[in-house]
Formats: C-alpha cells, sequence, structure tokens
C-alpha cells in the first residue's frame, strides 16, 4: 500500500479549498443545465483521467459512495488505485449498485436502463454520471427545457451519445426516478438534471448523418 | 422619534460577559473565587452519575471532556450535551471497535431479580438503593470492611449474563437469530434517519436518548401503555477492555478501558406453532454508572419490538417515530428554545389577517 | 499521567467528510426541485432549531470568494442573525456584507429580501419544519408514500376547510408551494406576502432543515406556485401604508409599538432595503444611527463588563 502509495500523483494539493471551488462550479452546472461552467482543477490524475473528471470524483464521493468506472479506466490500474487512495470510494462491477458512475467518454457510458433511478418514495438515492467529454464539434441539435434554464437553450449533446439521449427521454415519465449527468470538458462542466428536457430541433448533422 | 434599535454585537457580546460572571462563582465568594474555581477532575471524582449522564446524551466516552463541558455549562446538562455533541461530530473516525464482551467483565455491581443466587453470586457495589435519603450535614467516606476483598477473589468470568444461564434452557431468546450475519450495524450519526428502523440503530438513538423522557416512557409501559411485563433480568456495572483491530495490523489491539452499565430485561414471553413460548427481551447499555438509563432503555427497547413479536401498537412507547423522533434532547430543547428567537415577521403576518377577519366579522354583525 | 489533548475544531468547522454528505445532497435535492433529501444531519455549535441547517448548507457552499449576509426577520443585525455570521467569521473566516446586492451567499430566517436576486447568487434558507403536511400528518413513513404517489388531498381539504370557516385560506407564513408542478414544499416561515418571489427567481434557493436532518432545493428559473382554487386563488398578504422610514411601499412591514395606548408605526422588515431607500431620498432618519438600548442588566447598570 504505501509502495502504491508512493507512485500515485497526489490529490487536492488544498483539500478544504479545491473542494470547494470545484463544488461551486458543479453546483451551478446542476443549477443551470446545459451551460458549462468554468472548473479549474489544478490536478494531476493518471491518464485517462482528466483532471476535471478527477477533480469532481474527488470531491463528491467518499467511503461512502460505491463507484463504478468503464472497462477502459478499469483496465488502467493506476486510474483505480488513485481513485481508490483519494477517496477511498468501494468500486462496484454493476452500474446499478454504484451511487457514481465515472465514464472516460460518452461512448462507454453504460445504457440508461443498467443505472439506478432511485425510487418514487427515494429518488435521490439515484446514478450520477460524470462523462469525460474532451473532442469538440457538435453532434446534435438539441433545445433544452426545464428548472434552471430560463425558456429555452440550445445545445449540441456534446457529450451524450444519441442512444443514451433517445434512452433517456423514454424514461422522462418515470419522474421523480431519474439520472443526472455531469458532462466534464477541457476546463469545464456541464450539469444535466434529470429535470431537462431535451428536444431534437432539426436533422441529425452526426457523422453519418448528412451523406 | 422612533431610531431603529441597532447593536446586536454588542448585546451579545455584554450577555457572554455576564454569563461568563454569573458562572465564575464571585456573587458566592467575592474576591478569592478565582482560585475557588472547581477542578474538572474534582466535578469528575465527585459527580461521576452527572458525568456519565453527559458522556451518554452526549455521545463520547471521555469523563474528562464531559466535565470540563458541564463547568462550561455551569451545571446546564443540556448545554453540557450540546457542547460534547458538536465537538464529538468534528472527530476522525478510525473505524468500529470489536464488540464488548459484557460477560467477560467483572462487575463491580452485578444483581438479579429473577434468581435468589446465581452463578457468580449478587454483589451490590456502589448503590444509592439501600440507602436512607437523609441530607447529611457533612459528607463522610468510610471504610470498606475487609471481607468484602474476599469476596472479590472470584475470578472474572464466573459471572456469566443471566440472559446466558436461561438460553442454556431455550427459555429465552437468544442473543440473536440463527440466520443472523453480524452486518455492521451502521452508525446513526453518519447516516440520514429513516423509518423504520433496524434495532441496532433504535438502540444507539436510545443510547443517546434522553434519560428522563425514556424513563417516563419506560414507566407508562409498566402502568398498562404498551404492556411487557418486565423483569430485571439482571443489571451489572463494571469495567470493561475495549478492543479494536486495525485494518493493516489484523489483529485485535486493547485502547483503553471504559465502564458501562448494562441491564437486560427479561419480558414478556411469545410462542408460536413453530417455537415454543420463550421470555423475550429488553436490553440496556450505558456509559459509566447510569443504572436508570439503561434500565429505562431496556424497557424501551422491548416496547419497541411490538411488531416482530405481533403485539398490538396501542401505546406511545411502542411508537417508534414518535420514541425515536422526540429522545434527542439535543433537538428537544433546540426547537422548544427557538421560540425565544425573534418570531416578528410572521407574528406580523397573523396579526394582518387576524384584523382583516374581525373588521369582517363586525362588518358582517352590523350588516344583520 | 497523560497530558490531556488539546481541543481542536477543523477549518471552517465541518470536517470535508460531512461537507461532501451535504455537497451530495444539494446536487440530489437541485435535480428533484421541491423533493426533501434525508442527510446525516450533524451537530453543529449551536442549538438545533437556530439554524444548524441553514450553516451545515452554508459551510458547505461557501468559499473564500464569497461574501456572505445572514439575516433574521428581514434584518441583519438581530441577535440571532449576528450569531451566526460572526460563527462564520469566526470559524471560516468569511467576508460579510449586509448589501443584498453584493452577497453571494444570503443565509435567511424568516424573510426574502425586498431587493431582487440576481443570477449567480444563493439564498439558504434556514428551515423549522421541511415537510409541508407534518401538520396534517405528523408521520414521516405516511408523507414519504404521500409525496411519492403525488398525493396532496389533504393538503387542498385543509385550506378549503379554512376558506369555509373564515372565507380565506387562514395560513400567513409558511404557506405550502407547488414546485415545478410536482412537489407540494415549504417554503420555510417566510410570510406568504414573500411567496411570489420564489417563483422563476434567478437565484439558486437551498433549503437547510438541521435538526430534521432534510435538504431540498428550487433551481434557477423554476415554477413555484402558492396553492389556491380558481374561485379562491392566493393572495399574498399586502400593507397600505408605506414604511415610515424610507417610505417605500409594497414592502414588507414591521409593526413598532409606541406607546401603551395603541400607537404603532410601521417599518421595513427589510434593514438593508431601508437604509438604501432612506439614503437614496435624502431621510436622515438612518437605521444606522441608532444604539441598542438594552442595559447589560436587568438593574440598568451601565457597562458592567467590557
Amino acid at each position: 500500500m504505501n509502495q502504491a502509495a508512493a507512485t500515485l500523483t497526489p490529490g487536492f494539493a488544498q483539500p478544504v479549498q479545491d473542494a470547494q471551488r470545484v463544488f461551486r462550479a458543479v453546483l451551478e452546472a446542476m443549477a443551470r443545465p446545459l451551460q458549462p461552467q468554468a472548473l479549474a482543477v489544478p490536478l494531476t490524475p493518471p491518464a485517462p483521467l482528466t483532471a476535471e473528471a478527477g477533480g469532481v470524483v474527488l470531491t463528491l464521493c467518499d467511503e461512502q459512495t460505491p463507484l463504478w468506472v468503464d472497462p477502459q479506466l478499469h483496465r488502467h490500474h493506476e486510474v483505480t488505485a488513485w481513485l481508490g487512495f483519494h477517496t477511498g470510494a468501494p468500486l462496484v462491477a454493476a452500474a446499478a449498485e454504484a451511487l457514481f458512475c465515472l465514464a472516460s467518454s460518452p461512448d462507454a457510458v453504460p445504457p440508461f436502463e443498467d443505472l439506478s433511478p432511485g425510487t418514487d418514495q427515494e429518488p435521490h438515492r439515484s446514478t450520477t454520471l460524470i462523462v469525460q467529454a474532451e473532442q469538440t464539434g457538435s453532434r446534435q441539435r438539441l433545445r433544452g427545457t426545464g428548472p434552471g434554464i430560463r425558456e429555452a437553450l440550445d445545445w449540441d449533446g456534446h457529450g451524450m451519445t444519441e442512444q443514451f439521449r433517445t434512452a433517456r427521454a423514454e424514461h422522462a415519465g418515470g419522474f421523480p426516478r431519474g439520472v443526472d449527468v455531469l458532462i466534464t470538458g477541457r476546463g469545464t462542466v456541464t450539469g444535466l438534471p434529470r429535470t431537462t428536457v431535451l428536444e431534437p430541433t432539426g436533422p441529425d448533422t452526426a457523422a453519418e448523418g448528412g451523406a | 422619534m422612533y431610531v431603529a434599535v441597532k447593536g446586536g454585537e454588542k448585546a451579545i457580546a455584554n450577555a457572554h460577559a455576564l454569563l461568563a460572571q454569573r458562572g465564575s462563582g464571585q456573587e458566592d465568594s467575592g474576591e478569592s473565587a478565582a482560585q475557588e474555581r472547581i477542578a474538572s477532575r474534582q466535578l469528575r471524582g465527585q459527580m461521576g452519575v452527572l458525568v456519565s449522564r453527559v458522556m451518554n446524551e452526549g455521545s463520547l466516552y471521555d469523563p474528562n471532556l464531559a466535565a470540563k463541558a458541564l463547568l462550561q455549562a455551569q451545571g446546564d446538562v443540556l448545554e453540557a450535551v450540546t457542547l460534547l455533541r458538536s465537538y464529538r461530530t468534528t472527530l476522525p473516525r478510525f473505524g468500529a471497535t470489536v464488540a464488548l464482551d459484557t460477560g467477560a467483565l467483572p462487575p463491580e455491581r452485578r444483581i438479579s431479580a429473577t434468581f435468589k443466587d446465581l452463578p457468580g453470586g449478587q454483589q451490590l457495589g456502589a448503590t444509592f438503593d439501600y440507602t436512607h435519603r437523609l441530607l447529611a450535614e457533612r459528607l463522610q467516606v468510610s471504610e470498606i470492611p475487609k471481607d468484602t476483598e474476599e469476596e472479590d477473589d472470584a475470578a472474572p468470568g464466573t459471572m456469566p449474563r443471566i440472559t446466558d444461564l436461561l438460553g442454556h434452557g431455550s427459555l429465552v431468546e437468544p442473543d440473536h437469530p440463527e440466520d443472523w450475519a453480524d452486518e455492521d450495524p451502521g452508525d446513526l450519526t453518519r447516516e440520514p434517519t429513516t423509518f423504520p428502523m433496524t434495532r441496532p440503530e433504535r438502540l444507539q438513538a436510545l443510547a443517546r436518548g434522553d434519560e428522563g423522557f425514556l424513563l417516563s416512557l419506560g414507566y407508562s409501559t409498566q402502568r398498562g401503555f404498551g404492556n411487557t411485563h418486565p423483569f430485571a433480568g439482571e443489571v451489572r456495572v463494571g469495567e470493561v477492555e475495549v478492543l479494536f483491530e486495525p485494518a493493516e495490523i489484523g489483529y485485535e489491539v486493547p485502547i483503553g478501558r471504559i465502564e458501562i452499565t448494562e441491564c437486560q430485561m427479561v419480558n414478556q414471553f411469545v410462542g408460536s406453532a413453530e417455537k415454543p413460548p420463550q421470555f423475550t427481551r429488553g436490553y440496556g447499555l450505558s456509559f459509566g454508572r447510569a443504572e436508570r438509563k439503561a434500565m429505562s432503555m431496556a424497557l424501551v427497547d422491548r416496547a419497541l419490538r411490538s411488531e416482530e413479536f405481533g403485539e398490538r401498537r396501542i401505546s406511545p412507547a411502542q411508537d417508534e417515530e414518535f420514541v425515536i423522533s422526540h429522545a434527542d434532547n439535543v433537538q428537544a430543547a433546540g426547537f422548544v428554545e427557538h421560540l425565544k428567537l425573534p418570531h416578528y415577521v410572521d407574528f406580523q403576518a397573523e396579526l394582518v389577517l387576524l384584523r382583516q377577519l374581525n373588521a369582517e366579522f363586525e362588518g358582517s354583525e352590523d350588516a344583520g | 499521567m497523560l497530558a490531556e489533548p488539546r481541543i481542536v475544531y477543523n477549518e471552517g468547522y465541518l470536517d470535508e467528510q460531512t461537507k461532501r454528505v451535504v455537497r451530495r445532497a444539494l446536487l440530489k435535492g437541485i435535480a428533484i426541485p421541491g423533493f426533501q433529501v434525508p442527510f446525516a444531519s450533524r451537530e453543529v455549535p449551536m442549538p438545533r432549531g437556530w439554524g444548524t441547517g441553514g450553516v451545515q448548507v452554508t459551510a458547505s457552499v461557501i468559499g473564500p470568494d464569497d461574501l456572505l449576509k445572514v439575516i433574521d426577520q428581514g434584518a441583519d443585525d438581530t441577535t440571532n442573525a449576528v450569531s451566526i455570521r460572526q460563527f462564520f467569521e469566526r470559524v471560516a473566516g468569511s467576508e460579510s456584507t449586509t448589501r443584498t446586492d453584493e452577497a453571494t451567499v444570503i443565509q435567511t430566517r424568516h424573510r426574502i429580501p425586498e431587493t431582487p436576486l440576481a443570477e449567480g447568487q444563493i439564498l439558504v434558507y434556514q428551515v423549522p419544519i421541511p415537510e409541508p403536511l407534518r401538520f396534517l400528518e405528523p408521520r414521516e413513513t405516511e408523507t414519504r408514500r404521500l409525496h411519492a404517489l403525488e398525493e396532496y388531498g389533504l393538503m387542498y381539504v385543509k385550506l378549503f376547510e379554512d376558506i369555509s370557516r373564515y372565507g380565506h385560506i387562514a395560513k400567513t407564513y409558511d404557506y405550502p408551494v407547488m414546485v415545478n408542478g410536482r412537489y407540494v414544499m415549504a417554503p420555510s416561515p417566510v410570510p406568504s406576502f414573500d411567496n411570489p418571489k420564489m417563483h422563476m427567481n434567478p437565484a439558486l434557493q437551498l433549503f437547510g432543515a438541521g435538526r430534521e436532518k432534510r435538504i431540498y432545493a428550487v433551481p434557477p428559473y423554476t415554477s413555484v406556485e402558492s396553492l389556491g382554487f380558481e374561485d379562491f386563488p392566493f393572495e399574498p398578504q399586502q400593507f397600505d401604508q408605506p414604511c415610515q422610514i424610507c417610505g417605500s411601499s409594497g414592502v414588507y412591514l414591521d409593526e413598532v409599538v409606541t406607546d401603551d395606548a395603541g400607537g404603532a408605526m410601521y417599518v421595513c422588515s427589510d434593514t438593508d432595503h431601508c437604509t438604501r431607500a432612506a439614503s437614496a431620498v435624502g431621510f436622515r432618519a438612518s437605521r444606522t444611527r441608532g444604539e441598542w438600548d438594552f442595559p447589560a442588566t436587568g438593574t440598568g447598570t451601565e457597562g458592567a463588563v467590557q
């Protein structure tokens, strides 16, 4: 353990202040869906984990929060060791048993049905999904409405596969049950709580759609 | 002309200074008060029962801190409990200790109301039970007669718990059901309260519950509000070793000794088609010398198990949500006393409505 | 004999583990507007019922870049507001202000400021009883079920009984609201006068009930409708007269008793609003000039202590 710890990159340099700053960005992100919030995290987690996603996990997870990471992250022993050492969060094999799911890319997100939406009496016992989405470029044309959005916001769906979006929309009637998503980009975090309604506004301009 | 009140900061500072002065004893003893301050060590040594109560309801075994808290609180038990609790909650957790073996503890006091004699015998120990409640002009310490010490020679471990004795004949329900997995009981102070609770969670809540509240509830079960037919199977007081097993070491190490009071109530027997009738049990455990608390806790624990035994739930002491939601005296005291805070915005709102209703009432009288 | 260990508290009082508990609850509260999230509320060094929920929320949110404002009954200088502000100054070293428009975090008991809030501001409410159905159904197990089923008939029956008895809905504070068309929520004991301010507010509204161990939230720009009937719609209380210090109308007023012959005057409950409105119109009766006039002891001796 000591040997492993010695090779790990450090966590937050200033645990109290850094966690507070990250949390405020995440809080704003969840309160103002689809609007990227600036997130500067002085952190060097092992690749392919990004500083932004790593910072969010360090801020929110601990011994009490079962954590699922996608197979790609799981293959990188340094990543799981780093997460385990700095948060103490138990890693679980089934996404449904996790309070937090961490995906290294939108394609690595488990099927919506595999995530826990909570129950009608305890809708808060539901998955929070953290998705790394480094690449830029718009993929979908969407319009978002719901709490936290003044009237409506256009969104390019960056960080979410169309498959996931469709499955999410199909389960929207299950509110208050649902899954909340945090999408981390380069220096940003964007929130997508279960209350945000996404509707396509035009033809899908994704790769295969245009041809 | 009206000038708005301001200066809350100054008022608060004055109030704190006055409070400190009232607690200093200067009014009684004049100039030399500084030398006459009660040391927390004295309080711990001479008011041990009070210190135990603060440790129990403060959920922290630390006689030194409990004594300090009592002094700072000028003897206000609930204030002292609040001080201790709000310190305790900031302390880091290293883990849970190994379950205490109360059967092995050499009791300083052990009595049973169910058998005249039993292995290990009855031992009165330090008790108020048979003192004549006559105010003494001067407190005296009499010598402990010699022969008591010889009885003490009985080796530890020869005082099996009364429930273990009865358990051999299957007359009393066992400590736990056969399919029991010894799961981590959870921690009431670290997890949100939701009902219904598990029995371990309930016992945690009772252990930190207000002694007076539990006493009255326990009493109510004896008077028919939730009949549990209790016998004090055993009450024992003694010091027990606390063991901890750090994950990185892998074996148990003793980390200290604590004084505890344990009460096993033997209650109303219950049987079914599958099982012969057995006595049921209620359990109480408290820090230090706190017999009344442990007994009350055991009575209420048993009453709260009514559903488990298919008994009719008709009395307050059997109502889990009622008992647990109101047993915590830090919560109760805070909310009752918060009525002292300004409420004039809400009161104003009520005034406006009441005046309007009265005006309408008089208007309709005039019309009629 | 060993030396006694020193008594040491964490920076900001709450430990990081506790903050994470509160933070996770806040995020779920925002994702499910109006739903009461249970959380492992900790003791804080003030009595339960005196704002321990609000304090835990504020302590979990606030950082070095924030400006904190604390009000009780709308005023910055009521004793409990002063006490809570001093707590944060002492344990978190936070900067504070009395100006609503400058504050980034505002902790409040019983009022919503008159000055409209803006995006980026956070309003933290201290909540005594988070369950709007509590006085109709005391059991948590039952109310949790009612919320899950969206079964709010009990509440409408109660409001209707008021109308048949008094001709009005006789609820003047903690007037129940429907959040985002789904959850009936207790707005905390703010006067019904303040209820309309919650609707589509640009600020984030967070609610902390420490003793009852619940956290809930209303995100910005979220529908908050006060309950009512088509023929008896919700009517917030109004005052006929303006503030007698600053002249503002359409604000919530305190009634100050001036003599024992029924004399009274009406002044703003929101001291920050009043001060600034008064200086804007050049009133000299500034609220900041007065001094607390209570003698330090019952005997009236001044300055019994420093």
